[in-house]
């Protein structure tokens, strides 16, 4: 039993682009929802279209990927002014169904066979999509840390990954705590007192809408450009909820919680995983296969977040006596 | 009393000479709604053929439960849609505004149902209501060098309005951890926050404990002498009585009578739309029965 490797394996992802991705993505949920509550169940569909804008046109187009990037942000602009604009003036419940809806729409559209000389069918798109962004990797080398080692290019990509989780967590932690974070707070909490108050809550409901989309295809651009391949089952509904998962872990509506919620999320998946891998290998446990480790590892994780929710429902950084004002 | 002052008299000198009918003209009427009609299915629940608040004055809108006085304030206020009549405030077409754009013309309602923003600091539920702040637009929201200043007067002053509604202790609590009157005075507070020429107060006694009755009171009356219009609905006659200077009631979605308290509760009209419907009920000398929960 090799403990060291497991420790290592999940350090790696835990601090590494899976974890990044993630942390982007739930970002963008607490913007929406922690902070103005926008229920987005289709995050992905945010993801996918960076990913997807970086590699259908650097591969399939042979565009440049800084063109790639801004036009992927664009439509995800626009993306969200679609799902926005017919749902926002309803009840919150429309926009959840509209999102989950939208993100299989796309996957399930990006996979057709009828588009598959666009989109790649369920292979995807593979291929050097974030070459131009490799080049630029000033790292001369790998990197030797205890447990782990990160290779030169996983090295570049985490340092500019959490850069920018660092420049966006600065951003939000600006917005939350002006004016304009106590208006999509005030409408979190009750929007027609908001629009009593005469502020016109649909405009600040579309803006978090779109910044946290936003920030969702920034994760699907980091996504394209790390793993050199986009394919459409990386986008299914369960990226969302693990999403959300993490931003409730790391407690909603704080600015520091989809980091810690997206870092401790991954390093129990990955280190149950490996633990029980490593169990199985040594003989020590023997009523289980390795392929059964896979569900059991998210049984085991979702037993510990219930727990989490039983006992700390505010998440890692949550205030409890907040919560409890929801009971009114 | 300071709250009676000369704000009060000139309203109640000027509402002397207005005939006491249904749909009578004011001097100087702020708002002005005429054949509002609003209907659910078969049911009109406001038919109004002619309504005008005098600026300036205390005007209570009262009648029994059902008469329509809440769908009446929605649809003035945009949060609801007629389906036929204008209205203007100010001199100004009302016909369909957005509710929040009604509220920046300075016509700013509450609810019925008090909407505290739970978990958000008291503070903070003051803010809110400031008017044209800087630092509510997105961009602008990222450097706090724009708005800081404005910040700080708006603080400034919500302090000044926490402490008149005896809110200043509460400051810094979650809204959310407030009694249910306080709540009441705290979205009161909130609506004067935004510094509104006509505040409508949907039932803003209701709940509210005898003792903390008067200083909302006075409270409403200070809003007169200030030189806002207050509108507001109440089912507690004793209230109605004591600070309205006008009083127009509703029964079925139809105004039946205006007139002073006074005289109002005198209308046998009056008596007739409350003892109709509640034939079977006993009243009290104060009118208790009167005062249960009004579902329009």
């Amino acid at each position: 039993m090799d403990l060291s490797f497991v420790l290592g394996q999940s350090i790696t992802q835990a601090l590494g682009v899976t974890a990044i991705i993630y942390c982007l993505a739930a970002m963008g949920l607490n913007l929406q929802f922690g902070y103005t509550g926008l229920l987005n169940f289709g995050q992905v569909a945010f993801a996918a279209i960076g990913a997807y804008s970086v590699g259908v046109l650097v591969i399939s187009f042979g565009a440049s990927l800084w063109a790639a990037i801004p036009i992927g942000l664009l439509a995800s602009v626009v993306l969200a002014l679609v799902l926005g604009i017919p749902t926002l003036r309803l009840r919150a419940d429309y926009l959840a169904i509209v999102t989950i809806a939208a993100s299989e729409i796309i996957r399930l559209m990006v996979r057709s066979i009828a588009l598959r000389d666009t989109f790649g069918g369920a292979n995807g798109v593979n291929g050097k999509m974030g070459q131009a962004f490799h080049d630029l990797n000033p790292f001369p080398a790998e990197i030797d840390l205890p447990f782990f080692t990160w290779t030169r290019q996983d090295l570049w990509v985490v340092a500019v990954g959490w850069s920018l989780i660092a420049i966006f967590t600065l951003g939000t932690w600006l917005l939350v705590r002006s004016p304009w974070g106590r208006v999509v707070k005030s409408i979190r909490e009750d929007e027609n007192a908001v629009v009593s108050l005469g502020k016109n809550a649909y405009v600040y409901k579309m803006q978090a809408l779109i910044l946290g989309g936003l920030l969702g295809t920034v994760g699907g651009i980091v996504w394209a450009i790390a793993k050199q391949s986009v394919q459409p089952d990386n986008f299914v509904p369960d990226v969302t909820f693990f999403s959300y998962t993490i931003l409730l872990l790391g407690g909603a509506a704080r600015v520091f919680g989809p980091i810690a919620g997206a870092i401790i999320f991954w390093f129990l998946l990955v280190f149950v995983g490996e633990f029980l891998n490593q169990m199985i290998a040594a003989g020590w446990i023997t009523f289980l296969l390795p392929t059964d480790v896979g569900p059991i590892r998210f049984i085991l994780v979702g037993l510990g977040l219930m727990g989490l929710m039983i006992f700390r429902p505010q998440g890692i950084f949550g205030d409890k006596r907040e919560l409890a004002l929801d009971a009114r | 009393m300071p709250a009676n002052g000369r704000r009060a008299q000139e309203a109640q000198a000027v509402l002397a000479t207005v005939p006491r009918v249904p749909g009578a003209p004011k001097p100087d009427p702020i708002l002005l709604a005429s054949s509002i009609v609003r209907r659910f299915g078969g049911l009109s629940a406001v038919d109004v053929a002619h309504v005008e608040i005098q600026r300036g004055s205390i005007t209570a809108l009262i009648g029994p439960n059902g008469a329509g006085k809440t769908t009446f304030f929605n649809l003035l206020t945009g949060f609801d849609t007629p389906d036929e009549g204008t209205w203007s405030f100010n001199g100004r077409s009302m016909g369909k505004l957005s509710p929040y754009r009604v509220a920046r013309l300075g016509m700013v309602r509450t609810f019925q149902l008090t909407k505290a923003l739970n978990r958000l600091r008291v503070i903070d539920n003051m803010l809110l209501g400031a008017k044209g702040q800087r630092g509510e637009h997105l961009w602008a929201s990222l450097f706090p060098f724009l708005w800081r200043g404005q910040e700080a007067m708006n603080t400034k002053r919500a302090d000044l309005l926490l402490a008149r509604f005896s809110l200043d202790a509460k400051r810094a609590d979650f809204a959310g951890s407030l009694s249910g009157g306080q709540r009441k005075l705290l979205e009161m507070a909130r609506a004067l926050m935004s510094e509104p020429e006509l505040i409508m107060l949907d039932e803003p006694m209701a709940g509210v404990n005898p003792a903390l009755t008067q200083s909302l009171l006075q409270h409403i009356k200070m809003i007169r002498e200030e030189g806002s219009t207050v509108l507001f609905i109440e089912h507690d006659m004793d209230m109605v009585h004591d600070i309205s200077d006008w009083v127009i009631v509703m029964a079925q979605g139809q105004i039946i009578a205006e007139g002073p308290p006074g005289d109002v509760m005198r209308n046998p009209e009056v008596i007739d739309a409350y003892l109709g419907a509640h034939h079977e009920m006993a009243l009290t000398e104060s009118g208790q029965s009167l005062t249960t929960g009004d579902a329009t």
